[in-house]
């Protein structure tokens, strides 16, 4: 698809250039949501609605040559990461064009280009190989750093507390970053934290932890640029950013254990109102501004949905072709129906 | 050739590949300052540094997954888990990622890495310490399990695996770490997926990997002085399996018995003979016999434990009585 057309749009500053950002996140999972209940998107599908101010802050504290590990509510991250809304949506399509070509869905994007390494579907299973790419910098010397996103519910896991040991004792250059949204599925953090205030953990491993409010996007990226910049020099950092999720667990769950107050006070906190009133307060961006970007963003997303609807489903002949990295002899290599010495050969 | 211990041979092949290699490093519990719990790493950390032989926490699934993590940025890891037994706590990192991310992201990246442990009863360590469990990670695409059973086979597939741009599960045992054998000068790897006729034969065909490879072996040897000429075909590697050279050797000699240092129940001898069974049906002369442990968590006491284990009695028993049964007798 064609690059969108930032000529239309009015000058960024940094402040307008999140808040187009937090749009184009907005926009591309409410209407993923929505293809979802097309059945266009099967599996799973999380989305990033009530953290874009989060995605967004995180995001802008990366050089392009920092490397970045998610769980599976990451669709934002990695369109905020520059990558193609198009290929982004015609991954969870399931169709050969998608950043994982078709192999992954909504759980598994993967851009070796924009060092996005992976969504991983498996609750803390990214934390160990996140600390282990920061090793590989600090084996070769690099100065790149890798940043390493989780759920409130990781930090329960024993592969959270083993990565942060290992990045502690060996001074990797490595941010964990907790987005406490407040909720597992639905059991909240309270119930599941003896010590809800999660960045408090970072003390174990005699690490700097520190809470930022996650819908103030602003005070995000100072805290990642303090955290990012640290890491360069060898200092590890749990970040905990506390945001809420607009909706559902996932794009199936109504969310029917939140009460009408909390969800009355969630719209309240919605962080892209908010960035919006104060943007328009403080005469940063006007309101033809506002419906210019939103004209824009609306036209990028509609693009993304022309470029997943037209992409192929990816040819059956290709299933056996990401068996192995270096093919071997006697890769089996056969369809349910097959008998065995029909395909291998005898 | 030169002789050496199976022992002496995986040291000697992982100190050269880091010399050959500065992406190859080792990493694992007690390989540096104590020299590894078997001794495998001796001397390298002196050689070769902290950088490259990383002592780590009693953290399985942290430094496993770390591993994987560095060889998707380019990096050729060596893991060492102290046993097969204590992989179980790393078992997320290797069937839920390492075997996964090539294929997951639509081969974009790759995990080359190699995890060596040490499986094996037969020492006395109890239940939790005595387990061969390769099973669980022969069963998983995107992984390669290899199994040497001699020296000569320990370098050359070790050899093969540090090459190899896929995660390799590389398999030792306690019992062969002090075997000898003759062990080639040169540098020339293994081809993963390849098993190996270890001895040719006519009669019947013994089918095992490691340990029960060896022992296999050491049975043939002995039954040929009573006329009775097997055939020894070593796995070698478990992922993928060489079917075919397993079943020509029965298409040949039209009686098998499968060798596992393992529980009998869907365990890997009952894939061999799955596919025996596919491949060479019509030219069984006798049901496909399994000599296995017996099901139960491997006692301590040494009667106990002798009794639950394959023996080269055993082995021998298993052969006469199916040689027996179809009026081959010997």
């Amino acid at each position: 698809m064609a690059p969108h057309d930032v000529r239309a749009e009015p000058d960024q500053s940094e402040p307008v250039a999140h808040y187009r950002q937090m749009l184009l996140i907005r926009r591309f999972e409410e209407r993923a949501a929505r293809a979802y209940t097309e059945a266009k998107i099967g599996g799973y599908c999380h989305l990033n609605l009530g953290e874009e101010a989060t995605v967004v802050g995180l995001m802008g504290a990366l050089r392009p040559t920092d490397y970045l590990f998610t769980n599976y509510r990451e669709h934002g991250y990695a369109l905020a990461r520059g990558i193609d809304p198009g290929r982004v949506l015609a991954e969870l399509y399931g169709r050969s064009d998608g950043v994982s070509k078709g192999w992954g869905g909504s759980m598994h994007l993967f851009d070796a280009s924009a060092r996005l390494l992976g969504g991983y579907g498996i609750v803390g299973g990214q934390l160990p190989l996140a600390t282990g790419a920061a090793l590989a910098i600090a084996y070769r010397g690099g100065n790149e750093v890798v940043m390493c996103q989780m759920g409130d519910g990781t930090t329960n896991i024993g592969a959270f507390h083993e990565s942060l040991n290992l990045a502690a004792l060996w001074r990797l250059p490595i941010v964990y970053v907790v987005i406490n949204n407040q909720l597992g599925m639905g059991t909240s953090v309270e119930q599941s934290s003896a010590e809800p205030e999660l960045s408090k953990r970072a003390a174990s491993y005699r690490m700097h932890g520190e809470r930022v409010d996650g819908n103030d996007v602003q005070a995000v990226r100072e805290a990642a640029d303090r955290a990012v910049a640290a890491a360069r020099e060898g200092r590890p950092t749990l970040l905990e950013t506390v945001s809420t999720r607009l909706r559902g667990h996932s794009v199936v769950d109504p969310a029917s254990y939140r009460s009408k107050d909390e969800i009355a006070a969630i719209r309240a906190a919605d962080p892209l109102l908010a960035l919006a009133d104060r943007l328009l307060s403080d005469g940063v961006m006007t309101v033809e501004d506002q419906d210019r970007l939103e004209e824009s963003v609306t036209a990028e997303v509609a693009a993304a949905v022309s470029f997943a609807d037209a992409s192929p489903a990816p040819d059956v002949k290709t299933l056996f072709d990401y068996n192995y990295a270096t093919p071997v002899p006697n890769d089996l290599k056969r369809l349910p129906a097959q008998p065995l010495f029909g395909a291998v050969g005898a | 050739m030169t002789v050496m211990t199976y022992r002496q041979a995986i040291h000697d092949t992982l100190r050269a590949e880091m010399l050959r290699d500065d992406r190859v490093f080792l990493i694992g519990e007690e390989i540096g300052i104590f020299e590894g719990s078997y001794k495998i790493t001796a001397g390298l950390l002196s050689e070769f540094g902290e950088l490259r032989v990383r002592d780590t926490p009693i953290s399985e699934e942290g430094f496993t997954g770390a591993a994987i993590g560095a060889a998707m940025l380019g990096l050729r890891p060596v893991v060492e888990l102290m046993t097969i037994n204590f992989s179980l706590l790393a078992l997320d990192q290797i069937v839920n990622h390492a075997a996964k991310i090539h294929g997951m992201f639509g081969g974009q990246s790759s995990v080359p890495m190699v995890i060596r442990t040490p499986g094996g009863g037969g020492q006395q360590l109890g239940a939790t310490h005595s387990q061969n469990v390769e099973l669980y990670y022969a069963f998983v695409p995107g992984l390669k399990v290899v199994a040497p059973s001699s020296p000569a086979d320990a370098k050359t597939l070790l050899l093969a695996a540090i090459r190899d741009d896929d995660p390799v599960l590389f398999l030792e045992n306690l019992a062969l770490y002090n075997t000898k054998g003759d062990v080639p000068d040169d540098d020339v790897p293994a081809e993963i997926g390849r098993a190996a006729v270890t001895r040719s034969g006519t009669d019947i065909t013994l089918i095992g990997y490691s340990r029960m490879a060896a022992v296999g072996l050491e049975v043939a040897e002995k039954l040929a002085a009573d006329g009775i000429d097997a055939e020894v075909v070593d796995l070698r590697s478990l992922r993928p399996l060489d079917r075919e050279t397993l079943v020509q050797s029965v298409r040949k000699t039209h009686a098998a018995v499968v060798l596992e240092d393992d529980w009998l129940t869907y365990g890997i001898g009952a894939e061999i003979a799955a596919t025996i069974s596919d491949g060479a049906f019509d030219q069984l002369d006798a049901p496909v016999r399994r000599v296995a442990m017996a099901e139960v968590p491997l006692p301590y006491a040494k009667s106990l434990e002798t009794a639950a284990l394959p023996s080269p009695d055993d082995v021998e028993t298993a052969i006469r009585q199916t040689l027996a049964a179809v009026g081959r007798v010997h």
